[in-house]
């Protein structure tokens, strides 16, 4: 059984997955970000190779990447930075990123890099699904990593059972169409989870975008197994301070703890 | 390579939008919707004889078309060829650009969409979108790079008064790459009633292919014209500089199948090529991912896009559409490029001895006509793709 899905085992309701950029908010924060986010009740992480033209995200995450960026990081650092994260850190831990830096690193290589630093799964959003059907998608499996498709409102019944039997882990519910860090109608965003929930589908769900409080965090877990928080997250982090401290209060506040 | 094999992919690419390794849609599931309802339905709208003829009544009457092929006989005799131009400039708007944003904005029509947006690096295609949006009484929002927005800023107020709202885009390099970001973004945000113009070659299936058979009306007109003045249809060199590069699609789509044609795409070099301050994206780029498709693309060994330069607004773009990247690639295309300061060259020069100011966009296509050593009995066709209003600050400057 791969990590993630152990996670779901133990775990059917309020499972919290946190975004953080590598490399932010300085070069070589990401290691303590990540133990903080294990410490404080996140039950994945998703750990955000920063790109310098990122398509699905809002201002917030479009920022802490330039940043991050101007730090330094590129995947060939971040690699070196987790190469020992199985050491202290054992909640399941996905990279999510955008095609092109992946491309010129090697996606075959890649894979096999994560595997070995032992990351559990991808969330690649500008590789569609003919791409992965194509050629990425057996690399992806070769190298038993879980690859998470994201779905939304308006992606159709048969796809979404489609993109669903290719997904491994979760699947990955977009609150509504929009880049991340814009907030949603949670009446309009229920009705869509609801239907979701009713399809049967191999994995479980898990919402992201527009989470950003208990109240939205409550209201998305309310028809599914959990939610992800990008954005929130970030904001904090920008505000500078101690990483454990900030952490620990935004996921206390989100959790209810 | 052997060239006729190739042939046919260069006017129609894959089903999923490839020319040879370029092209495809490398899109968020976010936008997946829209992609495919405008992949499934574009060449079927595109072909309907009901749309056909609203685009080539509006092509004709509000757009002026069709340009004319002009005789440039005191260019000619300094080049010692025989030079055309083909005369975009003289497009309602000034440019070759509201070829695609008629087709578009009937297009978006029959989608039932509600609200346009676009992203413009020198204005002329915010222009050109805005023009259309007037016309069809749609709501239109242009995304502008802020430092695109200071170095054209008639073509701003000129947008404004056409009652388009003009966003900067503060991110990146501020020009025409991070204007195509957020008007991507600005799609995902609210994809239902909102179709996307894009202003040229690029961007995700079905675009290139779509704003390329818009453009391709240039090479249309051009082979009739050259026939009636030559008994030929057939130059033997198109030159057209390269943004995106739909003005160089357009003038080379009809001549792609026919290879005695050299089909000449003029980059712009800024500094020069290895000055780092350049946008030649054939020279200085490798395969990548942008704005939804594979294509050349000027990055770094890590994968991350490079911010270009480049003295015209139009060009100053890290990318090429997937069609030319092909082009480039199977060496069809022969791709020059001409610097900053030899493009303002090339625009005083033409404006002097052929009484026409090109767009500086424009001008780096003349730039490269005297290293070309062309022979007394070649046909050359530059594709004048704009006027040169837009840039009167940028000229004063070097008067
Ligand atoms: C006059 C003119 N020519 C050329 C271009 C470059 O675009 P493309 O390469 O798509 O023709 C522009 C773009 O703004 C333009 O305004």
């Amino acid at each position: 059984m791969s990590k993630l899905e152990l996670v779901f085992k133990e775990k059917s309701k309020r499972v919290l997955n946190v975004y953080c950029t590598a490399g932010y908010p300085s070069l070589d924060s990401t290691m303590k970000v990540m133990g903080s986010l294990q410490k404080n009740g996140a039950d994945i992480i998703e750990l955000g190779m920063p790109y310098s033209d990122p398509l699905a995200d809002g201002e917030v995450i479009q920022v802490s990447s330039i940043k991050a960026l101007a730090n330094g990081m590129n995947i060939a650092v971040l690699f070196d930075q987790i190469k020992d994260m199985r050491k202290s850190i054992s909640i399941p831990v996905i990279l999510m990123g955008y095609m092109n830096p992946i491309l010129q690193y090697g996606f075959e290589n890649f894979c096999k890099k994560a595997k070995e630093v032992g990351v559990d799964g991808l969330i690649l959003p500008d590789l569609p699904l003919f791409e992965f059907e194509q050629s990425y998608g057996k690399i992806i499996t070769e190298n038993n990593l879980d690859f998470i498709f994201l779905v939304t409102p308006e992606t159709p019944v048969d796809r979404i059972k489609k993109l669903d039997s290719l997904s491994n882990g979760f699947l990955y519910a977009v609150s509504s169409s929009a880049t991340t860090g814009k907030d949603k109608d949670f009446n309009v965003v229920a009705q869509y989870l609801q239907k979701l929930q009713a399809m049967q589908l191999k994995n479980p769900i898990l919402v992201g975008f527009g989470i950003k409080d208990k109240a939205t965090f409550d209201a998305a877990t309310l028809h599914t197994q959990g939610a992800i928080i990008g954005s929130a997250y970030i904001q904090q982090l920008t505000k500078g301070g101690d990483i454990e401290t900030t952490t620990s209060q935004f996921l206390n506040s989100v959790l209810g703890a | 390579m052997n060239l006729f094999n190739v042939d046919e992919n260069y006017q129609n690419p894959t089903m999923e939008g490839y020319y040879g390794d370029f092209g495809g849609a490398y899109i968020p599931e976010m936008l997946y919707g829209n992609v495919e309802t405008l992949k499934t339905q574009y060449l079927q709208i595109m072909q309907d004889p009901i749309f056909q003829a609203e685009f080539q009544y509006l092509l004709k009457d509000y757009v002026g078309r069709p340009t004319p092929l002009f005789l440039a006989e005191r260019l000619s005799k300094e080049i010692g060829a025989t030079i055309y131009l083909k005369r975009e400039d003289l497009c309602h708007t000034g440019a070759h650009k509201i070829n695609n944003t008629v087709g578009q904005i009937i297009l978006a029509q029959r989608l039932g969409k509600k609200k346009i947006i676009a992203e413009t690096g020198a204005g002329q295609h915010g222009v050109a979108t805005a023009t259309v949006c007037a016309l069809k009484g749609m709501e239109c929002v242009i995304y502008m790079g802020e430092k695109d927005i200071e170095r054209q800023a008639p073509n701003v107020a000129r947008m404004k008064m056409l009652g388009a709202t003009v966003i900067p885009a503060k991110s990146g390099s501020k020009t025409l790459k991070d204007a195509t970001n957020e008007a991507i973004r600005a799609w995902i945000n609210e994809p239902n009633e909102t179709h996307y113009i894009i202003g040229s070659v690029v961007g995700p299936h079905p675009y290139p292919d779509m704003v390329a058979r818009f453009q391709s009306v240039i090479s249309e007109e051009i082979r009739k014209q050259l026939k009636e003045k030559t008994g030929n249809e057939l130059p033997t060199h198109v030159v057209a500089c390269v943004g995106g590069g739909s003005n160089a699609a357009g003038a080379f789509y009809h001549f792609l199948n026919e290879p005695s044609v050299n089909l000449v795409a003029v980059e712009a070099a800024g500094h020069g090529v290895n000055s780092g301050l350049s946008a030649a994206t054939t020279q200085l780029g490798t395969p990548g991912i942008l704005h939804g498709s594979k294509s050349i693309v000027m990055q770094t060994s890590d994968g991350q896009v490079v911010e270009p330069h480049s003295i015209s607004a139009g060009l100053d773009y890290p990318g090429i559409g997937p069609l030319h990247a092909f082009l480039y690639e199977s060496k069809r295309g022969i791709f020059l490029s001409a610097t900053d300061e030899e493009a303002l060259e090339s625009a005083f020069h033409l404006s002097k001895i052929e009484g026409i100011i090109p767009a500086l966009e424009t001008a780096h296509a003349f730039s490269v006509l005297p290293k070309m050593n062309l022979k007394a009995s070649d046909v050359v066709v530059v594709c004048l793709s704009g006027r040169g209003d837009k840039d009167l600050a940028t000229y004063m400057e070097h008067l």
